[in-house]
């Protein structure tokens, strides 16, 4: 039996707002619990919802990213439930009308090709604060610090196939966030979070299978493993003659496997009506032109002009453009005068990228700033230092012994281009082994790999690999 | 002196015909005196007050004094006050200390007025009698045996019996006309968004308003001077500038169109007093205003979409109340859900119940649209009919209620009746016009209010044509006996 996976995602993004969605209190990560929230925060009699202007404004912004359409008038509701961590005992969300909705995004498929995922919607609204189990001796701790901070739900269209599309889209998504400088986008911290809508169906059934909420899958190595494994559990149930019943599973990353939280029946009647508190939210088309003004270029753009403007391929482009500090990156390299753009990418994505992961360091970190790398390619270009040599030059610039130039005089890592020095080297090698030579000259062309190692190992690498290739060719031959 | 107008009072202070500091005193000692009988009071701050009032005396004195400088006044207790209990009639606020002053304490505060106390009310607010207090009820000084209305039942009886010259009250659908009317006031519910709700705590957010209960329209003027205007705290406020109340009060009557709604004089009117209403317009017209029969069709509505619209909000208002941060918690919880039921089980009385859950089922899946939906359709209606009614008339006038005040335990059986008794007062709020009530005479020995209601943010004409009324006639310096 064949089988095809439907998937939908909730994303949470914590929006970069320096204070929160509807009360004044800071929203920075990591201070003591209960610190940072106020009276708005901790639902105290009386006090009331002022709506944060930075926060729409960004909501518009992603809005404008993804081609959505921006609501003229949008409605804050309440979705009422107890728990001790939600303070007024209802969040406040959007329900009806939300500020984005019907956009979409391009992921790139597995094929190499191109597919658009639908994005239903993206919502203000406000998140609650934190339960704290351990540590109380029988009781829990809250720490409201987090309630209240604004998130942008963003809800896509079932549209995803694959594990690999869901992931695909949902790195798109943080992609898009973080250039657009509306969230931070660490997933360590919850500022990125997601949800997922699982369902099997028939390979050709037109109709959706039922589907599981697949919560607290916090990392895109859990989303992938954690949809893997719900796809083959709805499987196994259906294809064993069970059915699929609609319910909310959480993930658990240590057994990697998901667990029934609640069932439909036991789903909250969230009693959604608009918020008395709050006017509707209306946004001027002005308004919407000017955040326009603020667009940064987005990744897809971004991509095609580093394709046509550097000439590289897709793929080199779109390794580039995952963050866009990384494409910055690159562009200050490429732009450098004697620096080929290929090569540029090539060290990028390769060592540089490397010894960022090695160390688990952002690309604004590194130690070998673009400067400093561009200058060691323009020594590859001109000769000074091969390929094999700059990798040795990386790395003492990576460990802070300075820059290329510096590192090449003070190690004396300058290559030897001289013909005449390298012929004569080339002429006490074929001496001190007679014995290969004869082999060689007697038809064992294997041997020219020896001749080029010994070569190398008399100049401890130095001598330029190509001229040493030719004048050996040339030498040997007799 | 207790004798005395707000107004009045200001202007003695100025004059130094007796300090802010006697007076408050003397505030005091009728509170003393009058409160064990008639429950008007759930705090009577006695040290802050003095403090305040010899601060003022000092102002006064440096000539620094403002308009209210110095003038006793008391707040209804839903009205966050810091360091004070706020109670809102309710076991489950009784240990609840405000952290915070609301906008409206914080703008009578910085004009120099001395807080006496905070005033009893029903419990957060639900209740036309006062009988939902925690606190008990509220009698009324013109009949101890009848109950002193409500939701504004304490602020009402306290200044009726002229325990403090002013109070402030909140309006969700007549708490502060309604007591005005039973105890021989004037009430001033204004528009909604006039006046800040931040520190009221929430009943009906979308209804809820506060106002004042004074003994005349110009003391109204006063103080909805210092307390009306913008509030960035409160998003539902609106930035509109504030006119001079006072200055405003000697528009004259003649010309103004007066509408009468045939619906408001049908047979749940107490005849007696159509016929007040009716005498009360004989002045209005003398004076070169006229009447003019008018239509509000789908008032009828107003008392059930009230009853929608007024619980929803309240059954999520009221969620906060949850026994984990603040208010009533139960003794040793056994789990979350124990802690839940229990603490709000026995933090709220019988009639905030009901209204939680009635909002409950109005907002539930499969009811929302047959009841929460339809009551925001019939609520448009019902603001449809009165501004096409304030296209053709100036002010809509009318009784402010049926009857005049009930007996105490009369209507508790039977929360259909209670809810009537504000039919003329629920559309107000619906619709977020202003309104007030005045004096306008007795029946059987009681008082009966007049409702004047006008169009969005036209109070001062509403206080004009209280005032111009107050000019004429002396219902409302009538005081009840034992209290002159």
């Amino acid at each position: 039996m064949e089988w095809e996976t439907v998937i939908g995602l909730e994303i949470h993004a914590q929006l970069a707002t320096r204070s929160k969605i509807f009360s004044g209190a800071s929203t920075a990560f990591g201070a003591p619990p209960n610190t940072q929230a106020c009276l708005v925060d901790l639902g105290y009699p009386g006090v009331l919802p002022v709506l944060n202007g930075a926060a729409v404004r960004m909501a518009v912004k992603f809005g404008l990213a993804i081609g959505a359409r921006i609501a003229p008038r949008s409605v804050f509701a309440r979705k009422n439930y107890f728990y001790p961590d939600l303070p007024k005992g209802y969040q406040i969300s959007q329900y009806e009308l939300p500020v984005v909705s019907n956009g979409s995004v391009e992921i790139e498929t597995e094929a190499g090709g191109s597919k658009r995922i639908g994005v239903t919607r993206a919502h203000l609204e406000e998140d609650a604060g934190k339960s704290l189990h351990e540590d109380f001796k029988g009781m829990s701790g809250i720490d409201l610090n987090r309630a209240g901070t604004p998130l942008l739900e963003i809800v896509s269209e079932p549209d995803m196939r694959s594990a690999k599309e869901a992931v695909a889209y949902m790195k798109k998504i943080h992609s898009l966030v973080r250039y657009l400088e509306i969230c931070d986008g660490n997933m360590q911290e919850g500022s990125f979070r997601c949800d997922a809508n699982v369902s099997v169906r028939r390979k050709g059934e037109t109709k959706f299978g039922t589907r599981c909420e697949l919560k607290n899958i916090n990392s895109f190595r859990f989303v992938e493993r954690a949809i893997n494994h719900e796809v083959q559990r709805q499987i196994e149930l259906i294809e064993g003659g069970g059915r699929v019943a609609q319910e909310t599973r959480l993930y658990d990353p240590d057994r990697n496997e998901t667990r029934s939280m609640r069932s439909k029946e036991e789903a909250n009647d969230y009693r959604y009506f608009p918020d008395p508190d709050l006017l509707p939210l209306e946004i001027a088309p002005a308004f919407i032109a000017e955040v326009k003004k603020t667009l940064p270029e987005l990744p897809d753009q971004k991509k095609t002009r580093l394709m046509q403007q550097y000439g590289l391929s897709a793929y080199d482009a779109g390794a580039l453009i995952a963050s866009r500090e990384l494409a910055d990156y690159y562009e200050t390299v490429a732009k450098t005068a004697g620096v080929e753009p290929k090569l540029a990418a090539n060290w990028i994505m390769g060592e540089l990228s490397a010894a960022l992961n090695k160390d688990n360091l952002e690309v604004t970190a590194s130690p070998v700033s673009a400067a400093m790398l561009a200058g060691m390619l323009k020594r590859i270009q001109d000769n000074t230092i091969s390929g094999k040599l700059a990798k040795e030059v990386f790395e003492a610039m990576w460990a802070g012994e300075g820059d290329a130039d510096a590192v090449i005089s003070k190690k004396g890592l300058r290559q030897i281009t001289d013909a005449s020095a390298i012929e004569k080297i080339i002429e006490d090698v074929m001496s001190g082994n007679p014995g290969q030579l004869a082999a060689y000259r007697s038809g064992k062309d294997k041997l020219f790999a020896f001749f080029v190692g010994q070569v190398m190992k008399a100049t401890q690498g130095k001598a330029n690999p190509q001229q040493v290739n030719e004048l050996l060719l040339k030498k040997l031959k007799g | 002196m207790h004798t005395k107008t707000l107004a009045e009072l200001a202007r003695d202070l100025r004059a130094r015909k007796y300090s802010s500091e006697e007076l408050t005193r003397a505030c005091l000692a009728r509170i003393e005196r009058f409160n064990p009988d008639l429950n008007a009071f759930i705090s009577v701050l006695r040290e802050q007050a003095l403090t305040d009032a010899r601060a003022a005396d000092v102002r006064i004195s440096k000539g620094g004094a403002g308009p209210l400088t110095g003038l006793p006044i008391v707040h209804k207790d839903i009205f966050c006050t810091r360091g004070v209990k706020t109670s809102c009639g309710s076991k489950m606020l009784d240990n609840f200390v405000a952290p915070y002053d609301a906008t409206i304490v914080e703008r009578l505060k910085t004009a120099g007025t001395v807080l006496l106390g905070k005033t009893n009310m029903d419990e957060f607010a639900m209740g036309s009698s006062n009988e939902t207090s925690f606190y008990g009820p509220v009698k009324n000084p013109w009949d101890p045996r009848r109950v002193p209305g409500g939701s504004s039942g304490g602020s009402a009886a306290a200044v009726a019996a002229r325990l403090a010259p002013a109070a402030t009250g909140t309006d969700t659908g007549g708490s502060i006309r309604q007591p005005a009317a039973f105890t021989n006031l004037t009430g001033l519910k204004p528009t909604y968004g006039r006046v800040s709700r931040y520190g009221m705590i929430a009943f009906a957010s979308s209804l809820d308003q506060a106002g004042v209960i004074t003994h005349t329209a110009a003391d109204a003027a006063l103080l909805m001077q210092a307390i009306a205007g913008f509030d960035a705290r409160d998003s539902t406020s609106v930035d509109r500038p504030v006119p001079d109340y006072t200055a405003e009060l000697e528009r004259p009557l003649k010309g103004l169109r007066i509408g009468l709604p045939k619906e408001f004089f049908d047979k749940s009117l107490d005849a007696r007093v159509g016929d007040a209403v009716h005498a009360a317009l004989a002045v209005y017209r003398q004076h070169g205003a006229t009447v003019h029969d008018i239509s509000l069709p789908n008032f009828w509505l107003s008392v059930p979409t009230y009853y929608v619209v007024a619980p929803a909000e309240c059954s999520s208002n009221l969620s906060r109340f949850d026994g984990v941060r603040f208010g009533h918690r139960c003794e040793n919880p056994l789990d979350l859900m124990d802690l839940y039921t229990r603490s709000r089980g026995e933090g709220f009385g019988a009639e905030v119940k009901r209204r939680i859950m009635t909002g409950t089922y109005v907002l539930s899946a499969g009811y929302y649209d047959a009841y929460y939906l339809k009551a925001q359709q019939t609520r448009a209606l019902i603001r449809q009919d009165f501004l096409e009614a304030l296209r053709q008339v100036d002010v809509i006038m009318g009784p402010t209620a049926p009857t005049p005040a009930f007996g105490l335990g009369e209507k508790t059986g039977d929360p259909i009746t209670m809810y009537l008794n504000d039919i003329y007062a629920n559309g107000v709020n619906l619709a977020g016009l202003p309104g007030i009530s005045i004096p306008m005479g007795f029946v059987d020995k009681l008082p009966v209010g007049l409702q004047i209601i006008g169009n969005y943010f036209d109070e001062s004409r509403l206080l004009a044509a209280a005032h111009q009324y107050q000019l004429e006639t002396d219902w409302h310096t009538r005081i009840p006996k034992g209290f002159e």
